[in-house]
């Protein structure tokens, strides 16, 4: 007991904590992500009907205003949209998909772009300069046109009928690989500075293999700023998702993410039906500026430099 | 697209003659819809909007007036020899835009190539057995039998030019399915009213009149500017901002507010379109389905099932709102052979097309595809979607395909598909016309050259061939009704609606509204 009791203080007094306890920005930063993330991970459990059953919807119900106008339903506490799914609803799914898109294709960055970082910064030589100049290429293009890019061309590889059920990881993927190259020069960097120390020289002499040596000696020390850049990247992985699914090359409408809704909802901005576009739009604002909050608030805190 | 240098050259001396010639306020009309045309080959596709463009530059021996009515186009006069045979009188002195002089040659070329089994328009010659040339200016059609409707068919009969085609190697029908590209189906060159100066696919087509045009135009639009612009939201924006001055398929969510805009008018107008589910009735097993070794849309249950679960009325009020009329028959008031008598749509009812579907042994469903066009009709995923939800209901998991029209074309005609959503404007006005297209067992040639669901039913094959040569009217009539009824008690196809197209412009454009969606810039106005 105790030992939780003094690892619970510790961890209160720990600096990035204090740090939070000191920011409101942060504070509320922290509270609408978790708002965010909770509405999106227990959108089965909390989430008033399940948008992705089409059984259960009801056409008749298409384009019911919110609750609160005069024509609402409080079945409906944002209205419906040209199907009869629950607004609502269908952000907190569509929050799910747009999430962990962004996650998993952050995460399918850092894999990449550390490990590339990590090989070019200790081996050095031509495998660093060819590594170094495939990044210096993609930079040149938008992170968008590439994702466009892998996605079109996966669409001409894969069979037809398998589109609608693998486009997430598609989306995924296409995202993942359009960022991996921030990663990948942060990473080096950091990797050029920590190779010639002498706890790496000191492995090196013991007999301890390359991989060995990267994986458990140098990773570790270079993993801080990544870290910091990955937050900021979900925020940049869940616009390009939207992007996408708003262009109509993401996610299938029947099962919608955040970037799908707000297009499905563009078609009917000029006939009055504000509310299937808006409040997509809103929950997608909110979660972009929480999450990127977060991550500007834990970059600081990070930052010695910043004290 | 590039033509020819000579044909620029040609054109240049022919337009500095000409330039007094054109009206004194020509005109430009900036037209937008959702679909873009699939080909420049006149034979390839029967596509309506690809249809639409190729009457502004390709013309048959006949062709419609401003009231509908068929009058003489690169044929000036015809007469009946006998029941089957009848001889057309070519117009002299037109010419081909390349300036290759038009003659009976190029009829009888355009006859033999239309019929090659690669293309879809078998269905504008139906009935006819040889074409024959008696002279430079005179051409007689034999027929099977006798046709009732010949000119109405005879009016998309596009004349090409022979000598065009042959030296351009286009003499065959492009295959569209097999996407193939010849230069025909790149380049055009017809006698008509227009020439099609670009098509830059999915980004605009460009007309400009046709100085050497043998007749005149009625309007004073000299240049047509077409763009595809599939976003609804975004087509609506260009005509309110003044982009564009003609929408021919306004989302149905906006033409109340349309109406209302001080600069706009709307033409309302019952397209002769029918909106349909067709299914795969003819491979032993289903493709894109869970239910392995049968085909269970072979079964008329089945096919029942999937009618009574539509709630047609809900996609009228809500997908449509109230711009459609429920479907019960497989082609739409206005045409020939239509009656309301028969045109009975039954109330969705979800617990008997559960019921039916128990009792043909799917008490827990099937899953299939729904292939589903998303620039083609109006509102047409959406409905896709709706149907889908519907389904789901009486226990049908559906997995929806949407997608551009140009590749659902493709799909459809090489049958990868379980189901489909597509629709049938009759351009004869005549009710045979669907029938024999999608009812009449598949064949290479006209029979069935849109029956892509592979129906067979010997009995509707006799009463529509029947159709195909009566020339009593009363006993005809009797047989399309008859063919129709048929049609839906066997839920060959699943009729959705008959949708309603309002057209919106400027209001200082005059059109002339027409049936088959197909606008005609020779009759428009903009002042």
């Amino acid at each position: 007991m105790s030992q939780v009791e003094s690892w619970l203080r510790q961890s209160w007094n720990h600096d990035v904590v204090w740090s939070l306890r000191h920011s409101p920005t942060a504070i509320i930063a922290v509270f609408s992500t978790l708002i965010c993330v909770g509405g999106a991970l227990f959108a089965p459990w909390i989430a008033p009907h399940n948008p992705f059953d089409s059984a259960s919807l009801s056409l008749s119900d298409g384009f019911t205003p919110p609750s609160w106008t005069q024509a609402g339903n409080t079945t409906y506490l944002l209205g419906t949209d040209d199907q009869g799914r629950d607004i609502l609803s269908t952000i907190m799914y569509g929050a799910r998909i747009s999430l962990a898109v962004g996650v998993a294709a952050v995460l399918f960055s850092l894999v990449l772009g550390v490990g590339l970082g990590l090989v070019a910064g200790y081996v050095g030589g031509r495998l660093d300069a060819f590594i170094m100049r495939v990044a210096d290429i993609q930079l040149s293009f938008p992170a968008i046109l590439i994702a466009l890019l892998i996605d079109g061309v996966a669409r001409v590889v894969l069979p037809r009928e398998a589109h609608d059920d693998i486009a997430i990881y598609v989306l995924t993927v296409a995202i993942g690989v359009s960022g991996w190259v921030q990663y990948a020069r942060t990473v080096r960097g950091a990797t050029l500075v920590e190779r010639h120390k002498e706890y790496v020289q000191a492995a090196r002499v013991i007999g301890r293999s390359s991989a060995a040596i990267m994986l458990r000696h140098v990773l570790p020390n270079v993993m801080g700023p990544v870290l910091v850049l990955a937050t900021i990247h979900i925020a940049t992985a869940i616009i390009a998702e939207a992007t996408l699914s708003y262009l109509g090359v993401g996610v299938p409408p029947t099962r919608p993410s955040l970037g799908t809704l707000i297009r499905v909802g563009n078609d009917f901005l000029l006939s009055g039906e504000w509310w299937i576009a808006v409040f997509p739009g809103i929950a997608l604002v909110v979660l972009i500026l929480s999450v990127n909050l977060l991550g500007d608030w834990l970059r600081d805190a990070l930052n010695p430099k910043l004290r | 697209m590039t033509f020819p240098q000579r044909f620029f050259v040609a054109l240049a001396a022919i337009s500095a003659f000409f330039i007094a010639a054109v009206p004194a306020h020509a005109a430009t009309l900036r037209w937008a819809a959702q679909n873009d045309i699939l080909t420049l080959d006149p034979h390839s596709q029967n596509h309506s909007t690809t249809h639409t463009f190729m009457r502004h530059t390709y013309e048959g021996l006949v062709r419609y007036s401003r009231e509908g009515q068929i009058e003489p186009c690169l044929s000036t006069n015809w007469e009946q020899i006998s029941a089957i045979h009848w001889r057309f009188h070519l117009r002299k002195g037109v010419k081909f835009q390349d300036g290759t002089p038009f003659n009976a040659d190029d009829v009888v070329f355009s006859f033999n190539r239309i019929l090659q089994p690669q293309g879809t328009n078998q269905i504008i010659v139906s009935g006819v057995k040889e074409m024959k040339k008696i002279d430079d200016y005179t051409v007689d059609a034999v027929l099977a039998n006798p046709n009732p409707v010949l000119l109405r068919q005879f009016v998309d009969f596009f004349i090409m030019s022979k000598t065009w085609s042959v030296q351009h190697k286009s003499e065959n029908v492009q295959d569209y399915k097999a996407k193939e590209e010849t230069f025909a189906s790149r380049n055009s060159n017809g006698t008509g009213p227009y020439i099609i100066k670009l098509w830059e696919p999915d980004k605009r087509i460009v007309l400009a009149a046709n100085p050497a045009w043998w007749d005149k135009l009625e309007g004073n639009v000299t240049d047509v500017i077409y763009t595809p612009i599939k976003s609804a939201a975004t087509r609506v924006s260009a005509l309110l901002a003044g982009d564009v001055d003609l929408v021919t398929d306004p989302p149905p969510q906006d033409v109340e507010r349309l109406r209302g805009e001080p600069k706009l008018k709307v033409f309302d107008g019952l397209e002769a379109r029918v909106i349909f589910i067709g299914m795969d009735q003819h491979s032993p097993e289903l493709l894109y389905s869970n239910v392995k070794g049968r085909n269970p849309f072979k079964d008329v249950r089945v096919r029942e099932a999937l009618s009574l679960a539509v709630d047609r009325e809900a996609i009228k009020r809500v997908t449509m709102r109230g711009l459609s009329q429920p479907a019960a028959l497989m082609v739409a008031p206005g045409a020939h052979g239509y009656s309301s008598e028969i045109d009975k749509v039954v109330p969705v009812n979800v617990d008997g097309a559960k019921k039916l579907l128990a009792e043909a042994g799917f008490p827990n469903g099937f899953e299939f595809g729904l292939d589903c066009p998303n620039n083609r009709y109006v509102n047409d995923e959406q409905i896709c979607q709706a149907l889908v939800g519907m389904w789901a209901r009486v226990g049908l998991t559906v997995k929806l395909h949407a997608q551009p029209f140009a590749s659902f074309a493709a799909k459809l005609q090489n049958f990868d598909h379980s189901a489909y959503l597509f629709g049938w404007a009759v351009t004869t006005f005549d009710a045979n016309h669907a029938l024999q297209s999608l009812l009449r067992s598949k064949t290479t040639g006209a029979d069935g050259s849109f029956n892509l669901g592979r129906v067979s039913d010997a009995k509707l094959d006799a009463l529509i061939d029947a159709a195909k040569t009566e020339m009593d009217s009363k006993k005809r009539d009797v047989l399309l009704r008859d063919a129709l009824s048929l049609a839906r008690d066997n839920y060959y196809y699943v009729p959705l609606h008959y949708q309603t197209r309002p057209w919106v412009m400027k209001k200082n454009v005059s059109m002339v509204y027409d049936a088959l969606d197909s606008p005609k810039a020779r009759f428009a106005r903009v002042d």
